[in-house]
């Protein structure tokens, strides 16, 4: 569905992406991990457009998506839930979510809207609040809730456990399985938390300093005494009791 | 309950009372008297006396109304499923703005009104229009504008152009100077797509002043410094307010009066300001509306949602200008002559001071503030030359009093109910 070829993109001078390929493959989820600085929002910021690509081409369904700017991507099929959540403080929850359907047809609006509520009840509650009034966690249930709006078949999601308590973060994840497994939504997911990333995600890329040095299945990974040592020293441990 | 309420209310109003006394003794209480025989003491107790009671009763009054308002249900951010049902503010917001609207109509027939006050009020309601307009940009859209007057200038240069060199009438000529105003909207946007904030304003500052640069400038068109003069005025679909046969006097079997163009100058904007206000009204709850407001919000989701920021701000401008365009061509028909002076920086500052006092977004927020802003400053004309002194000081109040304008409230444009359906 998605491939990626030698994708080349920065900022002035600074090349942060140096010749990334990956594959994803219809209805999967994979996963990208890394840490801080790796280069993982730029990626999914040159998939936007946002750097532009310097070299190299992105491939979505067949088309050729390298140059296309990142607001006519929603209407190919791509939601992108940018890092840091990047909600509408000031505007409803309800007046959110209808701007993630902004780009689509009006007739699907409320079943969306029903599809977002079952996947995160607690909003239902809380539709004629400001967005900015909302916790860490629901806001971030919000920026997915509002990327599904536009019924994508690729979800991209930016670190979606950021600054999030645990059990939330749990939730979360949980959530990211059941929009695969009920719309057949494929997603690439950008983690740090890479326990729990890796454990539901069917294909996973490690980044280093701008370049892919590990890949295969979720499961390859976890057990990868490499990845363990790098990004989930204490990981393992902590979230074992829960 | 209530009556140990009203008892502890009493007793603050009575405390309120003695200080108020206290402090009045020496500054109200003694007055110097010159005399021939040189200065001499005199007392004016009395004043003290109605200090006191005038402090005691508004404390008491004070108190009460706060008393009802700590206790009145709170809503929006604890209990959102009141909220959702009754968003009882927006409410009283609507109540007040019909009643504005009455107010509005009936007022030229209020007996303590008269031409001036018309003629004044003719003025605000400019500035409503024009505060409106601007809303769109800065409240809605979020796009800091100092030039606005730009756009206001080209429209009272449309319409004064058009009508002396092509003898247009102003029904014709209305509509022109906004598609003029907007053309330039949009010309003032392209350069400045990509900055926000500080750097935006620095820009449009310096538009503004370009305008006004080549008002002054371009002699042969637009007649420099010495601005245009008899420019035409309106006519009541085709009569003229003028003495004499075939004016609209005459037809209408009336005494001739120079009042009766003031007064149909005066529903003339008050029916644009209307339209304006409904317009803008109505915009917000559609999809442009929506993407303006999530703009100002965030712009990194807006495109991430599939909302194009270039057609987003450029249509802002755009529609933001074109009402100043509107207002500009009234500002011409009702002055009959312009000149660069009338659309200085000092302009473009007072129509964003109205709407940041308003409470950027708020519409009757506008209209009491360019009430504020532009009806005081001539209230406040036997100050002399404290004008602007109390000018200055009456926004600061109001700044401390209401550091996000006067109505800050952003009414939310879609409502559960609706949802379903849409």
């Amino acid at each position: 569905m998605l491939e990626i070829r030698d994708l080349r993109s920065g900022y002035g001078l600074i090349e942060v992406l140096q010749g990334i390929s990956l594959r994803v493959e219809t209805g999967e989820i994979a996963t990208l991990i890394g840490a801080n600085g790796a280069g993982k929002t730029t990626l999914l910021m040159t998939l936007s457009g946002q750097p532009r690509a310097r070299n190299g081409s992105i491939v979505f369904d067949g088309k050729d998506i390298t140059h296309t700017p990142m607001h006519n991507l929603v209407r190919l099929g791509i939601a992108h839930v940018p890092e840091g959540r990047h909600i509408f403080p000031r505007m409803t929850v309800l007046e959110n979510l209808q701007l993630g359907a902004f780009a689509c047809d009006p007739k699907n609006f409320a079943d969306d809207l029903d599809f977002a509520l079952t996947l995160f009840p607690q909003l239902e509650s809380r539709m004629a609040q400001r967005g900015g009034t909302l916790s860490g966690g629901e806001q971030q249930m919000l920026a997915i809730g509002r990327g599904l709006m536009s019924r994508p078949r690729l979800l991209l999601l930016d670190e979606p456990s950021l600054g999030l308590a645990p059990l939330i973060v749990r939730q979360v994840f949980d959530t990211i399985r059941l929009i695969n497994r009920e719309r057949k939504t494929t997603i690439l997911l950008v983690e740090q938390n890479a326990f729990q990333a890796l454990k539901l995600s069917d294909k996973a890329y490690v980044m280093v300093n701008g370049a892919i040095t590990l890949s295969g299945t979720g499961a390859e990974l976890l057990g990868n005494s490499e990845v363990q040592a790098a990004y989930m020293e204490g990981g393992l441990a902590q979230t074992v009791p829960a | 309950m209530a009556r140990g309420l009203s008892l502890a209310a009493l007793r603050d109003a009575a405390a309120a009372g003695i200080v108020a006394g206290l402090l009045a003794l020496p500054l109200l209480g003694f007055r110097l008297l010159d005399s021939a025989q040189g200065l001499s003491l005199g007392y004016r107790l009395s004043w003290v006396f109605y200090a006191v009671i005038g402090v005691f009763l508004g404390r008491l009054v004070l108190n009460l109304i706060g008393a009802k308002w700590a206790a009145r249900p709170r809503s929006t951010h604890h209990n959102a499923a009141m909220a959702r049902f009754t968003p009882s503010a927006s409410q009283s917001e609507y109540i007040a703005g019909w009643a504005m609207i009455a107010i509005a109509f009936v007022l030229p027939f209020l007996p303590f009104v008269d031409r001036n006050v018309v003629d004044r009020m003719t003025l605000v309601l400019i500035y409503v229009m024009l505060g409106t307009g601007l809303n769109i940009v800065v409240g809605l859209a979020g796009l800091l504008d100092l030039g606005y007057v730009a756009f206001y200038a080209v429209g009272a240069y449309s319409y004064a152009l058009l009508a002396l060199n092509f003898d247009l009438s102003f029904w014709i000529c209305l509509p022109l100077a906004g598609i003029f105003a907007a053309a330039f909207g949009v010309l003032l946007g392209f350069p400045v797509l990509r900055l926000r904030g500080d750097y935006l304003a620095i820009v449009t500052l310096g538009f503004g002043e370009i305008v006004r640069v080549i008002l002054i400038n371009w002699q042969s068109l637009t007649g420099g410094p010495n601005g245009l003069v008899g420019i035409p005025r309106p006519s009541f679909f085709g009569l003229e307010f003028r003495a004499g046969a075939g004016g609209f006097a005459d037809v209408f079997g009336l005494a001739f009066s120079p009042a009766q163009r003031i007064y149909f100058l005066y529903y003339l904007i008050l029916a644009l300001a209307l339209i304006t206000i409904a317009f803008v009204q109505r915009v917000r709850s559609l999809p442009i509306g929506r993407a303006w407001e999530a703009l100002r919000e965030d712009e990194i989701a807006c495109r991430s949602l599939g909302l194009n920021p270039t057609t987003i701000k450029l249509s802002a401008f755009a529609l933001g200008a074109a009402f100043a365009g509107f207002a500009g061509s009234f500002f011409a028909t009702r002055q009959g002559f312009i000149s660069p002076e009338s659309f200085s920086f000092i302009e473009s500052a007072i129509i964003l001071a109205i709407v940041v006092l308003g409470g950027m977004g708020s519409q009757i927020g506008i209209v009491l503030a360019a009430v504020l802003l532009v009806g005081l400053p001539e209230w406040f004309r036997d100050l002399q030359q404290y004008r602007m002194l109390a000018f200055g000081g009456a926004m600061v109040l109001i700044m401390l009093w209401r550091p996000q304008g006067l109505l800050s409230r952003r009414t939310p444009t879609a409502k559960l109910a609706e949802a379903g359906s849409s």
